[in-house]
């Protein structure tokens, strides 16, 4: 009843051909983007959250968000299971502090776009084998992407500016004269980019190139009868996957920690958005929000539990033992989602849709 | 000369302890199909459970068995609790279920035994062997010997099992179809949990050698890492495929460290060993051993 | 199995836990428990809360109570952030930060200096952040990597009979193939040219459990000695790595992350000689007493396994410690005794702190860390390091005086460092001069 598309009638081409074609996603992404862009901020000025809802939850969840988003057009759109996703956001980290440092008045958007396309040059180079390969052993052979792209930034001086210790300072956010300094402002920009982006990837994957990595996906062989030309296909979802990861990279850098290490961007951060994106969905633009939140806030919320049963119920529990059973719970609750929804945390809300579109009269 | 087979031979022998690792992960990807991402905490959880039980007073011979009761408790759990949920999903849904159980074996192995580090000694002293070391100037481990041979025993009789044995056949059968399998009787769930009980006695072995050559110490989950340039090299179905490529990366990853290494800075062994697998693959995509898959639309 | 009862025991004993006041000054301890560091994260967080209880124990600083929470980082620079950002406004407001995380800090780096938090890093982190002119909130008290590398040729150069000696000679330098690793080889270069030794650089990749090439080459080139800057796994394999190939472990000479029990006792038997570098003397002090007699023995102890009191992570918990605890005892005397002080004031503690050898008698910690003593410029305090050796069952201390390097010539590429940070971040430095 609350979900139903009839009675919307296409009249033009146009129409016929937006991204969200039905009025209740136009409406739900309207609502959901009015929360982020003034609902939020405006919570923020009565004082209902803090700085540290900012900087602490929202902003790494947008840029994991991104991240896994990127690599969810790779895994979930075309088919490629890759472990490499972090060493492609430390390209495009470094290349646009690069850019920055090396490059006067290099306007920071213009920095992070180039740094997007130097990953996605990477991304085509370590794409390459997935001519040839498939499955498990291209993911495990995209491994050698994130060990050696991480060794490279440790071994060639020149892409830390040879700082002594090894690390690169992010510069500082500026675009017309401001600064996007504080925590507040940082989270808006990132929103900002992450939201086009997502609509971008949104529009991306229903164009014939998206479609033509789908059907990369499903078949390769019926595809290539078809007319799809694998290795563009294949070569193009990398470039495009290590696009939105060096993107999410460089915010990474530059909007969350600051100052990062190569040894930052190491083959623990691969996996993490690896399960964002089975957690959430593979396939699914919003399963990799989902999917983000999960990863993100799950062990958060977990060892707030354990303080909240330390201080107020008095369990005392030793704090090795209690690190520990987080884990532990972290790791039975991802089983016991697998089981539940196997297809990922989006599924569920098509599930929903289903059911709202029927409610209340289910036959 | 004498250094160049020096380096080989200590590469080779690495190459073994690399194979009894991916051993594990192969026997579980050959009996059902998933990538056992877990194999790692399976490897680290039975070295500790050992050294656990040796640190508070047990006799070595007393620690093994338990924990191997113990790897299989743990196997048999596993099937029920988490594969047999998810039977017939695809195979990147089983690939993340292990993930999650990688994170609860972490947690359960230092919510008992705690977070400190132990040593774990089998009595088998890691030095060089002294004679060759004399005669030849060539340093060969004699722990890496002994625990070739082991892996070499290890291996034979897996080979046995799999291809003599009632339940081997049945378990080629169902890593061929399981639907066909279960039509013809074998019960799937039962295989299944024999087979997790084996990867967990591999788990056990690498565990404790691997544990008496570096430490007992969360560390140990990385030896995964070693492991899977030679699931690729040697492909994820085969036994001796795992032993062959185990040989070839450490062979070659230890030559190219010392000979290549300098020339580049050094360090290479981290992502070595998964270009060269990845340069073959793109030659034979099938892997060293891997059955070359036919594939019609 | 005993955790186990322990946590039946402990859920069913419900103990009281204070409420805040506003008489009690917070320290936020983001720690690790679980994961790849978790020994030295457990111990060193263990020794810094057993004598935060004591200090609580004698009454607190001056009537303050101390007190603070955990937070589990994992080792992780996302969770770490984020147990800071949980962490920095609760109970009135932390007084300062230790990540013991290399990653950690570089994250919270920016963010310290805008919440006006003074952050530690008690042997780690940037060895320019010594530089308090362009790094006012980060303290990496007591020594840095460079001071620590210039103490290994100093010491190495002693035990040759005179820095002269080294002439010739060769070493070794057997590392991390990451930042940490390469952060001293710019000291050792320089010692290296000065001095006319070899210097042979051998990198091993993360995480160093497989050396079996490295040793090789090390055998091949038959050096004098070999420094080992290792980290986690990497230490316990070198050492098994050196005894299957021969290599005398009296010669090699670690870092101290290479230099805890954690490091040593994995690797058994084949640790036996071996030495490292450390900026606590290993030994029992009145203070450690002190924590088993007050805190242990009232059942408040922090660390699981008493056994671990006084190892050598524990002892450099209590040593971040009592730099804490001293840091806002001195910002009390300008500030007002008795009373809870800001981060700000804490912070001019920390850039005041003069732990001399009479305070460090009081403290029952004599000899355990070498005197600090901080300024405007120089946010390290000392610089001394010593030398200790494993004997199979403990730590013991060879170098009986502390041991420092080249200082002037340290202090001179960490200002070169700090400058060059400063460029690029477009920083002024602070003149310290006038500085109060």
């Amino acid at each position: 009843m609350f979900y139903r598309e009839s009675g919307q009638f296409k009249a033009t081409y146009a129409e016929d051909s937006e991204i969200f074609p039905i009025r209740q996603d136009k409406i739900g992404i309207a609502v959901i983007l009015a929360i982020a862009f003034l609902g939020i901020p405006l919570l923020a000025k009565t004082g209902f959250l803090s700085d540290y809802a900012f900087t602490a939850i929202l902003t790494p969840f947008l840029i994991f968000s991104l991240a896994a988003l990127g690599l969810n057009i790779l895994t979930g759109y075309a088919g490629q299971l890759s472990l490499g996703t972090a060493a492609f956001m430390a390209v495009g980290a470094f290349a646009s502090y690069n850019f920055m440092l090396r490059i006067d008045g290099m306007p920071i958007l213009v920095a992070f776009i180039l740094g997007g396309l130097c990953a996605a040059a990477v991304g085509i180079i370590f794409g390459l084998p997935s001519i040839r390969i498939r499955g498990f052993y291209l993911a495990a052979a995209t491994l050698a992407t994130q060990f050696f792209i991480v060794w490279c930034l440790t071994k060639v001086g020149w892409f830390t500016n040879y700082s002594s210790s090894g690390v690169i300072t992010a510069q500082k956010i500026m675009m017309f004269g401001y600064t996007f300094d504080t925590s507040f402002s940082k989270y808006l920009f990132v929103l900002s980019v992450v939201s086009v982006m997502a609509l971008l990837a949104k529009n991306m994957v229903r164009t014939n190139v998206g479609r033509s990595w789908m059907a990369i996906r499903d078949m390769d062989m019926a595809a290539e009868v078809i007319g799809f030309r694998p290795v563009r296909t294949k070569l193009m979802a990398f470039a495009v996957s290590s696009f939105y990861c060096g993107v999410a990279g460089a915010l990474f850098a530059y909007a969350y920690l600051g100052t990062v290490e190569p040894e930052g961007f190491n083959l623990d951060l691969s996996f993490r958005i690896l399960f964002m994106i089975i957690i959430g969905g593979v396939g699914s633009i919003l399963g990799s929000f989902l999917g983000s939140a999960f990863i993100v806030l799950l062990p958060i919320l977990l060892n707030m539990f354990t303080h909240f049963l330390d201080s107020s119920i008095g369990v005392d529990v030793p704090s090795g033992i209690a690190s520990s059973i987080e884990l532990m719970v972290f790791g039975a609750m991802i089983i016991f989602f697998l089981i539940v929804e196997p297809h990922g945390l989006a599924r569920l809300w098509q599930i929903g849709k289903e059911k709202l579109r029927l409610w209340p009269f289910p036959h | 000369m004498q250094f160049f087979f020096e380096v080989l031979i200590a590469g080779l022998l690495s190459g073994v302890m690399y194979a009894l690792v991916a051993l594990g992960y192969v026997l579980i990807y050959k009996a059902s199909g998933v990538f056992n991402f877990a194999q790692g905490a399976m490897v680290f959880f039975a070295a500790l459970t050992t050294a656990g039980l040796v640190d508070s007073g047990l006799s070595l011979w007393l620690a093994v068995p338990l924990t191997m009761v113990a790897m299989v408790v743990l196997g048999l759990l596993t099937e029920k609790f988490v594969l047999r949920p998810l039977v017939a999903q695809h195979e990147i849904t089983l690939f993340m279920a292990t993930i999650g159980l990688t994170f609860f074996i972490e947690g359960l192995a230092q919510a008992i035994w705690g977070a400190n580090v132990r040593a774990l000694d089998l009595g088998i002293e890691d030095v060089p062997l002294e004679w060759l070391l004399e005669s030849a100037n060539i340093a060969v481990s004699q722990f890496d010997l002994i625990a070739s041979g082991i892996a070499a025993v290890l291996v034979t009789l897996l080979a046995i099992f799999f291809s003599k044995t009632k339940i081997g056949r049945a378990l080629r059968a169902v890593a061929d179809d399981h639907q066909a399998a279960l039509s013809i009787g074998i019960p799937l769930q039962h295989i299944w949990g024999i087979v997790w009980a084996v990867a967990g006695f591999v788990a056990l072995v690498a565990g404790l050698l691997w544990g008496a050559r570096n430490g007992v110490q969360f560390a140990l989950t990385f030896v995964a890492l070693k492991a899977l340039p030679v699931l690729i090299l040697g492909g994820f179905t085969s036994v001796p495929g795992a032993i062959v490529g185990g040989l070839i990366i450490g062979a070659s990853e230890k030559l190219a460290e010392v000979y290549l290494g300098p020339y580049v800075g050094g360090g290479i062994e981290g992502w070595f060993p998964y270009v060269l697998a990845l340069l073959f693959l793109v030659v034979r995509p099938e892997g060293l051993f891997g059955e070359r898959i036919i594939r019609r639309i | 199995m005993k955790y186990i009862t322990r946590i039946f025991l402990a859920a069913a004993v419900a103990t009281v836990t204070w409420s805040a006041s506003a008489q009690e000054q917070f320290i936020p301890a983001i720690d690790y428990r679980v994961g790849p560091y978790a020994a030295g994260g457990s111990g060193f967080f263990g020794g810094a809360i057993d004598y935060m209880s004591l200090v609580n124990a004698k009454g607190g600083i001056n009537g303050v109570k101390l007190v603070w929470e955990e937070c589990e980082t994992e080792y992780n620079a996302t969770r770490g952030v984020e147990c800071y950002e949980r962490l920095k406004k609760s109970h009135g407001g932390a007084s300062l930060v230790e990540p013991l995380s290399t990653g950690i800090a570089y994250g919270l780096l920016d963010r310290v200096a805008q919440d006006k938090i003074p952050m530690t890093t008690l042997g780690y982190g940037r060895s320019d952040a010594a530089d308090g002119r362009v790094f006012p909130y980060v303290f990496p008290l007591i020594t840095s990597y460079w001071n620590q590398a210039a103490g290994m040729i100093k010491y190495l150069g002693d035990k040759a009979g005179g820095l002269d000696k080294l002439k010739g000679k060769k070493i070794v330098h057997l590392y991390h193939d990451s930042a940490f690793g390469k952060e001293p080889i710019p000291v050792f270069e320089a010692y290296a040219k000065q001095l006319g030794f070899e210097l042979i650089k051998i990198p091993v990749a993360h995480p160093g459990n497989e050396q079996q090439s490295q040793w090789l080459q090390i055998r091949q080139a038959k050096p004098d000695y070999v420094i080992l800057w290792g980290w986690g796994v990497m230490n316990a394999t070198a050492l098994k790595s050196a005894q299957r190939n021969g290599y005398p472990r009296e010669k090699m000479l670690g870092v101290w992350w290479a230099g805890s029990e954690e490091d040593v006792i994995p690797a058994g038997a084949a640790a036996k000689g071996y030495s490292s570098m450390t900026f606590n003397t290993p030994g029992n002090y009145p203070v450690l007493d002190e924590i088993k007699k007050k805190v242990y023995a009232a059942g408040k102890g922090n660390l699981e396994d008493k056994g671990r009191i006084g190892s050598v992570y524990h002892m450099r918990g209590v040593t971040a410690a009592i730099l804490w605890v001293e840091a806002i005892r001195k910002a009390q005397e300008k500030y007002g005794k008795g009373k809870v002080m800001t981060a700000e004031q804490v912070r001019w503690g920390f850039e005041n702190l003069n732990v001399d050898e009479a305070s460090l008698k009081a403290l029952g910690a004599f000899g355990m860390l070498p005197p600090v003593k901080t300024s405007c410029l120089d946010h390290e305090g000392s610089g001394a390091v010593k030398v200790q050796r494993w004997d199979g069952k403990s730590w013991k201390a060879i170098t009986p005086n502390w041991v420092t390097g080249d200082k002037a010539m340290i202090r001179k590429m960490q200002e070169e460092g700090a400058a060059k940070y400063a460029a690029e971040k477009k920083i002024k430095p602070r003149d310290c001069s006038k500085e109060g």
